[in-house]
C-alpha cells in the first residue's frame, strides 16, 4: 500500500522517535515520542514527501491515562496527495510540547486554541494567549473534568 | 489584561477598536487597530464572540442526536456540514450508502455551495457599497432555499443528511424546481457579473488588494477558493473524491494574483461549475423504484387495525414526514438497523419495528461505532472541512473536532491588512467570507 | 375631561408615529443572521411593515435586534450597545438562542438575552422563518401602540 511508504521512511529514518505505525481506516497514522517532533517534522516538509499544509491540531484528553494528553496533527502533501496525522502523548504534570510556529503560520492559532481549550503549553510559541474564551476564564472547558454547565459569565446577569 | 498591541504600540499613534459589534465583521469579530493616519501599523484580530461550545457539548451527545449543531456550524451551507459529519461516522461504521442516497447528498452539497457563495458575495459586495448586488443575490438565495425546502422542510438548518443516507425522498416535482433554481441563478450570476466586473469603485477596492503569495497561502492552512484564488488548484473534490464526485464533470477555476478580486472571480466562477454538477446530478440520479406515496391508509386507521391484524395496504406519509415509507426507505436509507431508524409503518404496526425504534434511541444504545478514530474532509463553501472523531465504542464521541476552513483564513487577516488602508479591510473580510459559526465553534 | 381627551389622543398619535418608524438595529452574531438577511430583503421586504431603515449605529436607532446565540464573552458587548441607543427603544430577541440559550445548553452560552437586558418580544425557532420575523414586528407595533407613551415634555408622575 502507498500509506505505508512515509510510515516506513519515518521508522528507518527515525527508529528510536517512532513508536508505532498503523493506517486504522485508510488514515495513514504514526505515533511519536514528544521530543522527536521538531526532528520528525523538517523531514517531512522537504522532498520527497512535502508535507506543505498543517491542515489541523488538536489535542484529546484521556484522563485515565498516564500521560493524560494526546495531540493530534494532520499534515497534507500537495506532491504526494496524501495526508499524515501525527500523535503524541504528553502528561498532565508537564504538559508542554514543542510549538510548530516556526514551520506553519496557522499553528499559531490552533495552538492557542488547544492551550484554551485543554491547558497545553506550547515551548517557543510567540504570543500563547487563550483564543476563544476570555483572559480571566478559570479552568480549561474541553478537559473532561470540566463540567458542561459551569458558566462564568462577565457582567451580573439581571434576575 | 492588556493585549499585545496595547503593550506594543507606539506612542504617537492612534488605537481603534473595530467590532465585536460592526456591520461589517460578519457577526463578531474584534480587530484592535494601530493606526497612522489612515495606515494599519499593527492589528490584532481576537475572535471567540461566538464560540457556543460545540465540540464540549458533541462529547455529551448521541451520534444521532449531534447532527443538528452541525447544521449551525457554517450556517449557510449547512447541508456540506452534515454531509461532512456524517460521512466520518459511515467511515468509522463502514457502511455502504444507496446509490439514490449519494446522488442526493451531492445534489444538496452542490445547492448549498452556491447559496454560500452568493451569500458571501452578496455581503462583501454590499459592504463596498454595490447594495443592488446584495439584493439580486438574495432573490436568487431564495429560489435555491425553495429547493432545499421543499426536499428538506426547513430552509436552512435542515439535519436532513443522516447516518446511512437521507431523511427523505426528493419531492415529486424536483426536477422543475431544481431547473427554476438554476435558471433564476443563472440570471443573477450574469447580472453580478455585469455590475461588478468593470466596475470601477469595486476594482478599486479588491484589484491588488489583500494579495496573499501561494506560499504563504500554504503555510497558513488555506484551502478552498482562498487558496485556489491564488492560483493552487486543490480542490477536495478531486483531490480526494468522495461521493459521486468522480462521476461529475467540472473544471477547478483558479485566479492568478490571490487578491480580494481573484477571490470574488474564483467564486463567481465556481458557482457556474456547481451549476453544472447539479444538472449533471439531474441526468444522473437512478429513478426511485417507485412514485412518492400518495395514496393509502391514514396513521391512525392503520394502528388501529393493527391491533387486530397486521395491515396489509401501505401508510399515507408525508414524505416529508420524520421517517419515510418501508418502500421509499431503500433507496435512500442504508438497510442496516443499528444505524438508521424504521420505516414508520413498522414502528406503528410491528413489534419488532417498536424494539429497534426503541433500541435505536435508548441510552446506551443507537448508533454505536467500533472503537477507533476517523479523519474525513468534505469540500465546504469555505475550504476543507474536516471532522476528526473519536470513538470509545459507546453511544457519544469521545472526541470531535472540527477543522474549520475559516480559522487559518481569518488567522492570515493581520497579514494582509498590515501596511494597507482603514478602507482595505472591509474588502478583505469580507472576500473571505468568515463564518463564526465554524471559525468559533 | 377634555384634558384626558387630549392626552389619549396625544398618546395614539405618538404611538402611531413611533410604531411606522422603527430604525432596527440589527446585533448578528450568529445563524438567524441569514433569515434576517431574508426577512430584510426584497423576497419578504421588512420594508412594508415601516422598518426598513437598519441604522449600524445603537445612537440612532429604536429597536434593537437580537439575532444569534449571545455567548459569555459577548454579554458585556450586548449590555454597552443597549446602554448607548437612547429612548424610547425596544428590543427584540430574534431565534431560539437570544430566547433562551436554544440548544446550546452548556459553559459558554447566556440562557436567553432577556439575562443581559430586558426583551419586549421573543421570536422563537431556529431560525424563525422570515414570515415569523414579520409577525414578531407586527405584534411589536400592537405593543408600541397600546403602551403608554413617555414624552420628554410631560413630567415624570411619582
Amino acid at each position: 500500500m502507498e500509506e505505508t511508504a512515509i510510515l516506513d521512511a519515518l521508522k528507518e529514518r527515525f527508529p528510536k522517535g517512532v513508536v508505532e505505525a498503523s493506517v486504522p481506516l485508510g488514515d495513514a497514522t504514526v505515533v511519536i515520542r514528544r521530543d522527536a517532533l521538531l526532528a520528525i517534522i523538517p523531514f517531512l516538509k522537504e522532498k520527497p514527501y512535502e508535507f506543505a499544509v498543517l491542515l489541523d491540531l488538536t489535542c484529546v484528553d484521556y484522563p485515565e491515562r498516564a500521560e493524560r494528553f494526546e495531540m493530534v496533527y494532520h499534515l497534507f502533501s500537495l506532491v504526494t496527495n496524501k495526508r499524515l496525522r501525527i500523535k503524541l502523548s504528553v502528561p498532565e504534570s508537564a504538559a508542554v510540547v514543542d510549538s510548530l510556529v516556526r514551520f506553519w503560520k496557522n499553528a499559531d492559532w490552533l495552538e492557542r486554541e488547544v492551550f484554551d481549550m485543554f491547558g497545553v503549553r506550547f515551548a517557543g510559541h510567540p504570543n500563547l494567549r487563550r483564543l476563544f474564551m476570555n483572559d480571566d476564564f478559570e479552568g480549561h472547558p474541553l478537559r473532561k473534568d470540566y463540567p458542561l454547565r459551569k458558566r462564568q459569565p462577565m457582567i451580573q446577569l439581571r434576575k | 489584561m492588556s493585549s499585545r498591541l496595547q503593550t506594543q504600540a507606539r506612542p504617537d499613534s492612534l488605537l481603534i477598536n473595530m467590532g465585536p459589534s460592526h456591520p461589517a465583521m460578519h457577526g463578531a469579530v474584534r480587530i484592535m487597530l494601530e493606526l497612522d493616519g489612515e495606515r494599519i501599523l499593527n492589528s490584532e484580530v481576537e475572535v471567540g464572540y461566538l464560540h457556543r461550545g460545540f465540540e464540549k457539548t458533541c462529547e455529551n451527545r448521541t451520534y444521532f442526536n449531534l447532527l443538528i449543531y452541525t447544521d449551525r456550524l457554517n450556517y449557510v451551507s449547512p447541508l456540506i456540514n452534515n454531509v461532512g459529519y456524517v460521512m466520518t461516522v459511515e467511515k468509522l461504521l463502514g457502511l455502504n450508502i444507496p446509490e439514490r442516497a449519494q446522488y442526493i447528498r451531492v445534489l444538496m452539497s452542490e445547492l448549498s455551495r452556491i447559496s454560500d457563495h452568493l451569500t458571501c458575495l452578496a455581503a462583501m459586495a454590499m459592504e463596498c457599497g454595490a447594495f443592488t448586488v446584495f439584493l439580486y443575490n438574495m432573490k436568487a438565495r431564495e429560489f435555491l432555499w425553495d429547493v432545499i425546502e421543499a426536499t428538506t422542510g426547513a430552509r436552512m438548518t435542515t439535519s436532513y443528511i443522516r447516518i446511512g443516507g437521507v431523511r427523505a425522498d426528493l419531492q415529486a416535482d424536483y426536477e422543475a424546481a431544481v431547473q427554476k433554481g438554476l435558471a433564476e441563478t443563472r440570471k443573477v450570476l450574469k447580472d453580478v457579473h455585469g455590475l461588478l466586473d468593470k466596475n470601477k469603485i469595486f476594482l478599486n477596492r479588491t484589484r491588488d488588494i489583500g494579495v496573499m503569495s501561494p506560499e504563504n497561502a500554504l503555510s497558513y492552512g488555506w484551502t478552498g477558493p482562498a487558496l485556489r484564488s491564488t492560483g493552487i488548484a486543490y480542490d477536495v473534490r478531486k483531490a480526494h473524491p468522495y461521493l459521486f464526485y468522480d462521476r461529475m464533470n467540472f473544471d477547478i477555476p483558479t485566479g492568478e494574483r490571490g487578491d480580494n478580486f481573484d477571490r470574488y472571480m474564483v467564486r463567481m466562477r465556481e458557482m457556474e461549475q456547481s451549476l453544472r454538477i447539479v444538472e449533471q446530478c439531474l441526468a444522473q440520479i437512478p429513478k426511485a423504484e417507485r412514485g412518492l406515496m400518495v395514496d393509502g391508509m391514514e396513521p391512525a386507521e392503520a394502528i388501529r387495525a393493527a391491533r387486530t391484524q397486521k395491515p396489509d395496504r401501505p401508510i399515507k406519509l408525508s414524505p416529508n414526514l420524520e421517517g419515510s415509507e418501508k418502500a421509499v426507505t431503500k433507496d435512500i436509507l442504508a438497510d442496516d438497523r443499528r444505524v438508521t431508524i424504521p420505516p414508520k409503518e413498522e414502528t406503528y404496526t410491528s413489534i419488532e419495528g417498536l424494539i429497534s425504534h426503541f433500541k435505536f434511541f435508548m441510552k446506551g444504545h443507537g448508533i454505536r461505532p467500533p472503537k477507533g478514530e476517523a479523519y474525513l474532509s468534505v469540500e465546504g463553501g469555505n475550504g476543507e472541512l474536516g471532522y476528526y472523531i473519536v470513538s470509545d465504542g459507546t453511544d457519544r464521541p469521545y472526541r470531535l473536532h472540527l477543522r474549520a476552513p475559516c480559522l487559518p483564513l481569518l488567522a492570515a487577516l493581520e497579514d494582509l491588512i498590515k501596511g494597507r488602508m482603514l478602507a482595505d479591510i472591509i474588502p478583505t473580510f469580507g472576500s473571505m467570507n468568515i463564518i463564526l459559526g465554524e471559525l468559533d465553534r | 375631561m377634555q384634558g384626558n381627551f387630549i392626552t389619549t389622543r396625544l398618546n395614539a398619535m405618538l404611538g402611531w408615529g413611533r410604531k411606522y418608524s422603527l430604525f432596527h438595529y440589527p446585533y448578528v452574531t450568529a445563524c438567524c443572521g441569514m433569515e434576517y438577511m431574508s426577512a430584510a430583503c426584497a423576497h419578504f421586504d421588512i420594508d412594508r411593515f415601516g422598518a426598513g431603515w437598519t441604522r449600524f449605529s445603537p445612537r440612532q436607532s429604536d429597536l434593537l435586534l437580537v439575532i444569534g446565540t449571545i455567548s459569555q464573552k459577548q454579554a458585556p458587548v450586548l449590555r454597552t450597545v443597549y446602554d448607548q441607543m437612547t429612548e424610547p427603544k425596544w428590543v427584540i430577541a430574534f431565534g431560539a438562542c437570544a430566547v433562551s440559550g436554544g440548544i446550546y445548553d452548556n459553559y459558554a452560552v447566556v440562557q436567553g438575552v432577556d439575562q443581559v437586558i430586558p426583551v419586549d418580544i421573543f421570536i422563537p425557532g431556529c431560525p424563525p422563518r422570515p414570515e415569523m420575523v414579520l409577525d414578531g414586528l407586527l405584534k411589536l407595533q400592537d405593543k408600541i401602540q397600546k403602551t403608554k407613551q413617555d414624552w420628554r415634555w410631560k413630567k415624570q408622575q411619582s
